[in-house]
């Protein structure tokens, strides 16, 4: 008994250094059995979902062969070649679909950034007040998203809204009511919703990262004569550069992905310019049930987000380690 | 030190237009909520023409909200506490042990996060279909389809964010425990568990609002015996003829226990984050 407590005494020491030893010792299955639950799920809810969509891609997977897919034909490549003929309808649509997420994307996740950091920079020092501020602003985030998008559409309503009673009837800016949900408005009113709900966790996440900031750096360059903007510029943002790292690529991928914004906000009426990406796979799919077809352009979008991932991993990696 | 001028009149800037920004929907949830229909079918006013709590009781039966909402609790809770088990297994495999492997399961869990859900929901709603064509498991239109599908989607963050936490408890507490005659699994119940409780209460919370808010999924998956709230309202509120001011209690109410919750322990939340970012 004692022999395997001072074993696995060692083993806890040994794992506590970087190298594994490849020596097996007593007990080398327990990460292992640990591991499994996480395992299994993964594979039954990712894995082998995303290598069947993969497969489905190359098949004629349409409403005739829903409860019976391993009957449906193999078409090859046909599927991928409809979805990229930008002269075709489908494609034409896709194409459109994809240059709106992007447009979407960089606005949202831009000034969510923004205003995250605002926010988190006015906030960090403190003062009378602040603890009530710093809860009001994580409210949007804490909301489950479906009441907030629910209300925008409320008061995005043209006769019965708010944002047009405060335009035309409060502010005067505007003689006529615009829609906002159908038409080109649509997109204006997507990107205000989404920056509505990120803004919080840019402001949570940046506010996390300030707090590891030690004051003294502040004093020092305080003495130094360094003003707001400077300490901004040379401390604040060389410091939060991990955190920004990795929240302006968590920021990317849920806003390219983002369903619900739309979903929520539109149901099953969608604008032209509010048809992100996977609202539009999803509808191209449900309305057509071809589900082949629907799969290719998810491994699609796949890709391109592969893609941006890999290319924006090794960008900052290389320059970190050019950094150093 | 004290703050420049220029400095504070930036921070009352920033501090009004991100609170008139942060409070409109909210301020209309809630007086819209406590208006007559009369009030939320014509022109919008800012205050009610008279306050009336009829709204949090006929919202009731102009839904099937109670319903909605049975769901929703018992498939966010049962998905949120089966994840949180298994993510703290796997955070504790991963921080505590150098296995081969390990790097692999890492990657592979925090990647699933970045794919597209659509790039799911088509496979595993033909699979879902297809298992109960051929072996009559009924997963779509219940509960425990719905169940086992949230409780993945929670999973990546959690034991991203607990291995963070766990690496920052001592292994000195693990070994004091073994020594004393503990199991692994034991040190990692009476030791290292009760020590991560901040981490394992922001998981939680993570797990809860992931699962409370999910639309995508429960769009497709939920029949009118298993819909939740998320799907139930969307529907509701996107239909012509809208009750606004019941749907805005019925917001109202979905939100306030999530949002209370997370308000109450967000000093834990961004601890457990600061914990998986600094990383």
């Amino acid at each position: 008994m004692a022999q395997t407590i001072d074993s696995q005494k060692r083993q806890i020491r040994a794992s506590s250094e970087a190298s594994p030893r490849k020596r097996r010792r007593s007990g080398w299955w327990l990460p292992y059995v640990l591991l499994i639950p996480a395992v299994l799920l993964e594979l039954l809810i990712h894995i082998v979902p995303m290598l069947t969509g993969i497969w489905m891609s190359f098949l004629q997977l349409t409403k005739f062969f829903i409860s019976n897919w391993s009957a449906a034909p193999f078409t090859g490549l046909k599927n991928y070649r409809v979805a990229v003929d930008f002269n075709g309808a489908v494609g034409r649509g896709l194409l459109n679909s994809f240059y709106v997420t992007c447009r979407y994307t960089v606005l949202v996740v831009g000034i969510s950034w923004l205003l995250g950091m605002a926010a988190a920079v006015v906030l960090q020092r403190s003062f009378r007040g602040r603890a009530a501020i710093r809860t009001l602003f994580l409210v949007p985030y804490a909301l489950p998203a479906y009441t907030g998008i629910i209300t925008w559409n409320f008061m995005l309503q043209r006769d019965k809204g708010v944002v047009n009673h405060l335009l035309v009837n409060d502010l005067g800016l505007m003689h006529t009511r615009p829609f906002w949900l159908i038409g080109s408005n649509a997109f204006i009113s997507l990107v205000v919703v989404a920056i509505w709900r990120l803004w919080p966790f840019a402001f949570l996440m940046l506010m996390a990262g300030l707090q590891s900031i030690p004051t003294d750096v502040y004093e020092a360059s305080a003495i130094d004569g360094a003003h707001a903007w400077r300490q901004w510029r040379s401390i604040t943002l060389p410091m939060l550069r991990p955190v920004n790292l990795v929240l302006l690529l968590v920021m990317f991928l849920w806003v390219f992905n983002d369903f619900k914004t739309p979903y929520v906000l539109f149901g099953t009426s969608q604008p032209a310019a509010g048809d992100l990406i996977s609202f539009h796979i999803y509808n191209a799919t449900f309305l057509t049930w071809n589900f082949g077809s629907g799969s290719a352009m998810s491994v699609l979008l796949l890709l391109f987000l592969l893609l941006v991932t890999s290319t924006y991993l090794l960008v900052t990696n290389r320059r970190r380690s050019s950094d150093a | 030190m004290h703050d420049t001028r220029a400095f504070k009149v930036f921070r009352g800037v920033v501090i009004a237009v991100l609170a008139a920004f942060t409070i409109l929907p909210l301020y209309v949830m809630i007086t819209s909520s406590m208006k007559p229909l009369q009030d939320v079918s014509g022109a919008f006013s800012w205050w009610p023409s008279h306050i009336t709590f009829s709204p949090f009781v006929d919202m009731w039966t102009t839904v099937p909200l109670a319903s909605y909402f049975v769901n929703s609790v018992i498939v966010s809770t049962s998905a949120t506490l089966v994840s949180l088990v298994v993510a703290i297994f796997a955070a504790y495999a991963v921080s505590r042990y150098r296995f081969r492997g390990r790097t692999a399961f890492t990657t592979t869990v925090l990647s699933t996060q970045m794919f597209p859900g659509v790039l799911f929901l088509l496979p595993l709603f033909i699979i879902f279909v297809n298992l109960d064509q051929h072996f009559g498991i009924q997963l779509v239109g219940t509960r425990i389809g719905l169940i086992i599908t949230y409780l993945t989607f929670s999973l990546p963050f959690s034991i991203w964010m607990l291995s963070g936490y766990f690496d920052g408890i001592p292994r000195e507490l693990d070994e004091a425990a073994r020594v004393d005659g503990c199991s692994p699994i034991g040190a990692l119940l009476r030791v290292v568990l009760p020590a991560a409780r901040p981490g394992v209460i922001a998981v939680a919370i993570y797990g809860f609002m992931t699962a409370w808010g999910e639309v995508l999924f429960a769009s497709v998956m939920t029949t009118d015996v298993n819909r939740t709230l998320a799907v139930g309202l969307q529907q509701y509120s996107t239909q012509t003829n809208v009750y606004w001011n019941e749907i805005m209690a019925a917001s109202l109410v979905v939100s306030v226990p999530v949002v209370i919750g997370f308000l109450a322990l967000q000093r834990y939340f961004v601890a457990g984050l600061t914990a998986g970012a600094v990383k």
